[in-house]
């Protein structure tokens, strides 16, 4: 059967109510179904999936978590970004925060539960003020989707004041072991005055069958706090993503986020920053280094509504065999959000005569106190370094890689934790061929 | 800066030369759009009956059509059957043969247009069909230019005299099927020109035609048709007005464009429709389908383009890059004042090997105005070695306007190079210092400013048509920035 | 023909001239030295108008005209010319035009035709072959793509075809290789006659041993401290500024 079909979610859906019908979120579920109902998945006509037929993965039967989820820790392991160690690590099966697999080293400045309980608690009027707002900027079938199936998401709170020295680690696992999986994976993090935060994600579908992971990360910045968000993406190829980070800038503060998409089936990265406070400052990095049928789409938004706002994106990509990769940069600056500098570049290679690229970096300007510029190219390698490179004495394969090897690192050397750095670039020199 | 765009503003409205209306008398057909009506209009144009079914075809495939939303204008629903689909001065014959015979009414107006159609007027020899409403009146250099073999004339005319050459090109490039615009120009297009430059022969004046809506609720849907034969080159020139009215008039027109091998062809335009008055009531709803077919090899297709009028403009003058070594080029200056939107770009599809383009738009945002750029560059897979080079600038003046760039760069081909550059700022402060130091007032220091970054684009158009599309330029800012 | 007294401005809300008193008479050559940050540009920038820069309080006067209240076009119509110290580029405004452009706007202040376009370039050409500019120059854009040297040329040429009363040269000599030094001085000198006037804002003393100037002041923490003769430049040459300090510190010094 080839046709796309999404009705048997609404028994999902239903089971899912029917089994935490004490849940203080299940009015979010239920609006969230509401809206999947009535928008359905996104087509190529919607001009936000215009390059990513993402529909097109249900033509199976996903199954939706439920119940407990086992795992050996074997594979816990096996999936964790080597030097992850230190890390606190959440594992997140399925989707599912699973705190008894879970190791988080720092417990001073730090309150990691489950998004249910904080509703329930003494965070309940964090969540209602925060929590679903990243709604207000996607509207589409597939946002709707996450906010029926969330379950088990992760509420994360950095307190006042505080650094935690060691990254917040998001360790993904899909098991698809049983069936095709569609995991929807869903965190709120907020952070607090002058505090401080790294947070990484990493994906891995454990098992023959396909999986979907739809995640939303919400993160809330505060006044004079530092986030830096690592996206790696270096799944199977069996294992599709559909991720978003929106990150709001509730107060003047500083926020890096760089996403690495090396491996995996179809990928969509939304990456939203929204600047609310004057003088925000923002820096977003992208590499997507891409072989097989791989499917990269990243979307960012840049939303200036107040002046003086920074913001700087470089985006870079690679692309091998049968790939595609799409960039769509939107930097926007409303009405009165003057002096804004907002800066946006992606760059292309293509290395293969059976690869795609479609970029769209779009500027839309409602003030006139600003200095917006955005530029992009698709290309190949520059044939004068090249020949510069093998007049040296190297031959071609190599020089090609140390070339690529270059283009890549402008990326990833705005990975400031170490291990998650060393290890894209074993990635990336396993990719080419290379010694690290 | 702020001085000299509160002085500016002082100067609230701006008028529009062009806003007069003609009393001639018009032969006019029932509002609205049926079947009947593309028989009536088929049949007051005597045309042959596979016209008539590439009308009808056009018109049912429109009805299954909904009107494009994507672009970034708002505008109210247009309703289609309040529109006069055909509207033509009358005049004693189906086409004037010479001047005695066009109504005194209508050369007063273009006069007062500064069309001169007599012939020995004409400062540089431009050959011009005008088209008011919905017909050509008149034609000028017909005969010099046939002597070259180059068919110059209303598309009625061409029609009629020469049905096989129409027939053979008429949706070549834009397919009646290719949008919502294009669906109703095909059903309805009532006259426009046609230009038909046999092999080898370099035409040796430049081509013009001058549009001008003048009935009252009528919309404009011309159609032009410019064919190159192998080695052969035309400058075309397109310029329009409409009188200053409070409803808005729908202007759909379809320009299709083929270049054999080695042939060049020039478009430039001027379109200076009536934008509106300055609350942003009335004006002329621009939507139109331009495109141009380098179907040979080592060809070449130029658009250039000012854009200073309309209420909306949608347009993208486009290139398809079909034959090898061919190039296509894209230069535009869209001014946008008062309530006007524009989203304006071009299309560029590369399609043969080693085929190259270029784009430079310059956007200038006053007012209350959205100006948008949207451009498309998409490298084939057949496209090897193919080069774009694109630049967009937004200049802003006024912190109610607002500027935006939506490219879309797609490739599939990795020997092609694509490299897009755009950069959307203020008009320089320092600049306008300079100027003032040198004792420029504030108002001239600005439009200074603005020709300079118009400049590139400028310099490509002919050199009588420059000038009146600075002195134009220089007019559209006066007293709409702010 | 200029008097300033007590001039008080700022920037951004930041004081820079704290009370700055300065007679310039016709046909007298004034140089103001000075460290940097001290506010020798801010004083430029001021007389010329520059929107940014705030006169919170003081006067002045040019030819008996309030300066302050003039817009900036206004005082180059009334003869005022401030050469920059970094003259702006302006993409695709063609040089020639934009000088003709200034030289007619300024003739219709006065009350004058314009010039038309054979005396124009006539003019033009004299004034070019003065300052020994490559005329190339002269169809290209405004300042975009000029060298260092050919900018400052650009100014003083301009300076040589507008004709102004009172010329103000920031920084002029900055940046300029000997020869070109050698050119703009010559240019400058053309104006030196008894209804002109120059201020030349200059760190070293090299282009005043071609300007000869009537006198030196030395402008510091927003004031003019000390004033004399042209030995006064060849001392600060010699000993830098620090004397000055130092006089200052002893109260040796007015102010």
């Amino acid at each position: 059967m080839n046709t796309i079909h999404t009705d048997y979610l609404k028994d999902d859906f239903e089971s899912l109510l029917s089994a935490q019908p004490d849940s203080a979120l299940n009015g979010w579920r239920k609006e969230g179904f509401d809206n999947f109902t009535k928008l359905g998945l996104p087509t190529l006509k919607n001009e936000f999936w215009k390059y990513t037929g993402v529909a097109r993965l249900f033509v199976k039967d996903y199954g939706v978590p439920g119940g407990e989820c086992t795992i050996d820790e074997s594979i816990i392991k096996k999936a964790a970004i080597p030097g992850s160690e230190d890390f606190n690590q959440l594992v997140i099966i399925n989707g599912k925060y699973i705190p008894q697999y879970s190791n988080i080293q720092e417990t001073e400045g730090i309150e990691i539960c489950s998004l249910d309980e904080a509703a329930k608690g003494k965070y309940h009027d964090v969540v209602q003020e925060y929590f679903g707002k990243s709604g207000l900027f996607l509207k589409d079938g597939i946002y709707a989707l996450n906010t029926s199936f969330f379950d088990g998401a992760v509420f994360i709170l950095i307190k006042k004041n505080h650094t935690i020295s060691n990254p917040v680690y998001f360790n993904h696992i899909f098991d698809t072991t049983q069936n095709h999986l569609l995991a929807s994976p869903r965190s709120l993090v907020i952070v607090e005055e002058n505090a401080n935060v790294s947070l990484i994600e990493s994906y891995c579908t454990n098992g023959s069958m396909d999986s979907l992971s739809n995640e939303v990360m919400e993160v809330v910045a505060k006044d004079n706090s530092h986030v830096e968000v690592y996206r790696i993406q270096n799944d199977q190829p069996t294992g599709s993503h559909v991720g978003t980070t929106h990150i709001r800038q509730v107060g003047k503060c500083f926020v890096n986020t760089v996403v690495v998409s090396m491996d995996g089936g179809m990928i969509r990265n939304n990456t939203n920053v929204i600047m609310e406070k004057e003088g925000n400052e923002a820096h977003l990095y992208g590499l997507y280094f891409l072989k097989g049928h791989t499917h990269v789409d990243n979307h960012t938004l840049v939303d200036n509504s107040k002046p003086r706002g920074l913001s700087n994106e470089l985006y870079k990509g690679i692309m091998d065999d049968y790939s595609t990769g799409i960039f769509s940069g939107r930097i926007l600056v409303r009405p009165d959000a003057q002096k804004i500098d907002a800066y946006q570049t992606n760059n292309n290679i293509l290395i293969s005569d059976k690869a795609t690229v479609n970029t769209k970096p779009q500027l839309e300007i409602y003030a006139d106190d600003v200095k917006c510029s955005h530029g992009c190219t698709v290309g190949r390698l520059d044939e004068e370094a090249l020949y510069y490179l093998r007049t040296r004495g190297i031959d071609k394969d190599l020089a090609q890689a140390m070339l690529l090897k270059a283009f890549a690192e402008d990326i990833v050397n705005h990975i400031k934790v170490a291990s998650v750095k060393d290890y894209v670039n074993k990635l990336i020199a396993t990719r080419l061929n290379m010694e690290d | 800066m702020s001085e000299g765009i509160e002085l500016l503003e002082e100067r609230a409205n701006r008028e529009y030369k062009y806003g007069f209306t003609t009393n001639i008398e018009t032969d006019t057909v029932q509002k609205g759009l049926s079947d009947e009506i593309i028989r009536l209009i088929s049949a007051k144009k005597n045309e042959p009956e596979w016209l008539l079914e590439f009308r009808l075809k056009a018109f049912h495939h429109w009805q299954t059509l909904e009107m494009p939303r994507w672009a970034h204008v708002k505008f109210p629903e247009i309703d289609f059957q309040d529109i006069i689909y055909y509207a033509a001065p009358k005049t004693k014959k189906a086409k004037p043969g010479s001047l005695d015979e066009v109504d005194p009414e209508l050369l007063k107006t273009l006069d007062k247009l500064g069309i001169s159609l007599k012939e020995q007027k004409r400062l540089s020899g431009v050959a011009v069909d005008v088209v008011m409403d919905s017909t050509s009146v008149a034609t000028t250099f017909q005969s010099q230019l046939a002597e070259k073999g180059i068919i110059f004339s209303s598309i009625s005319e061409a029609i009629q005299k020469h049905p096989d050459l129409v027939r053979k090109y008429l949706g070549s490039v834009v397919p009646m099927t290719d949008n919502f615009f294009a669906a109703l120009n095909s059903a309805v297009f009532t006259d426009g020109s046609f230009c038909y430059i046999p092999k080898g022969v370099r035409c040796p004046m430049e081509l013009s035609t001058y549009f001008r809506i003048n009935q009252e609720n009528s919309g404009q849907f011309e159609r032009t048709l410019i064919v190159c034969e192998d080695g052969a080159y035309v400058s075309y020139l397109e310029g329009c007005t409409a009188p200053r009215r409070d409803d808005n008039q729908l202007h759909a027109a379809i320009v299709e464009m083929i270049a054999g091998d080695n042939a060049e062809i020039k478009y430039s335009t001027v379109q200076n429709w009536y934008p509106g008055d300055a609350n942003g009531v009335g004006g002329v709803f621009n939507f139109v389908t331009k495109r141009g077919m380098c179907r040979g090899h080592h060809s070449k297709i130029s658009w250039t383009q000012v854009e200073t009028g309309s209420a909306i403009t949608w347009k993208y003058p486009s290139v398809i890059l079909k034959g090898d070594y061919s190039i296509g080029e894209f230069y535009s200056v869209a001014l946008t004042t008062g309530f006007q939107q524009a989203d304006t770009g071009t299309k560029m599809q590369h399609i043969g090997k080693n085929t190259r383009s270029r784009i430079v738009s310059k956007g200038i945002s006053a007012g209350k105005s959205q100006n948008s750029y949207r451009g498309l560059v998409r490298a084939a897979k057949t496209a090897d070695n193919a080069r774009n080079y694109s630049q967009c600038d937004s200049l802003l003046l006024g912190d109610k306007c607002g500027a935006h760039t939506f490219p879309y760069i797609e490739s599939k081909n990795n020997t092609a190079i694509i490299e897009h550059e755009a950069t959307t700022s203020k008009i320089g402060e320092d600049q306008l210092f300079y100027c003032q130091q040198r004792g420029i007032d504030p108002e001239k220091a600005v439009a200074l400013i603005v020709t300079g970054f118009a400049k590139e684009v400028m310099n490509n158009l002919p050199m009588e048509f420059a000038i009146e599309a600075q002195k134009l330029l220089a007019v559209s800012l006066e007293g709409s920035v702010g | 023909m200029l008097s300033i007294k007590n001039i008080h401005a700022s920037i951004d809300g930041k004081q820079i001239l704290k009370g700055l008193n300065l007679e310039v008479k016709a046909g007298e050559v004034h140089a103001i030295m000075g460290p940097n940050g001290g506010g020798k540009s801010t004083l430029a920038s001021v007389l010329a108008g520059r929107p940014e820069f705030e006169v919170t309080d003081g006067t002045a006067e040019f030819e008996g005209k309030d300066l302050l209240e003039m817009s900036p076009e206004d005082r180059a119509k009334e003869g005022l010319f401030l050469a920059f110290q970094y003259p702006v580029e302006i993409p695709g405004v063609n040089t020639t035009n934009f000088i003709k452009t200034a030289l007619n706007e300024k003739r219709k202040y006065q009350g004058l035709q314009p010039l038309d376009s054979a005396s124009f370039l006539k003019l033009l050409r004299e004034k070019a072959a003065l300052l020994e500019l490559d005329k190339s120059l002269l169809s290209r854009s405004l300042n975009e793509g000029f060298s260092g040297g050919e900018k400052k040329r650009n100014e003083i040429f301009q300076m040589a075809v507008l004709d102004p009363k009172l010329t103000i040269l920031d920084e002029t000599d900055s940046g300029l290789d000997i020869d070109a030094l050698r050119i703009v001085a010559k240019g400058v000198n053309t104006l030196r006659n008894e209804s002109h006037a120059i201020v030349a804002i200059t760190h070293y003393q090299r282009l005043l041993n071609y300007l000869k100037p009537d006198f030196v002041h030395v402008l510091m923490n927003g004031r003019i401290v000390k004033s004399g003769g042209k030995e006064l430049a060849l001392e600060l040459e010699e000993k830098g500024y620090d004397f000055i300090k130092e006089e200052l510190k002893e109260g040796l010094l007015l102010n």
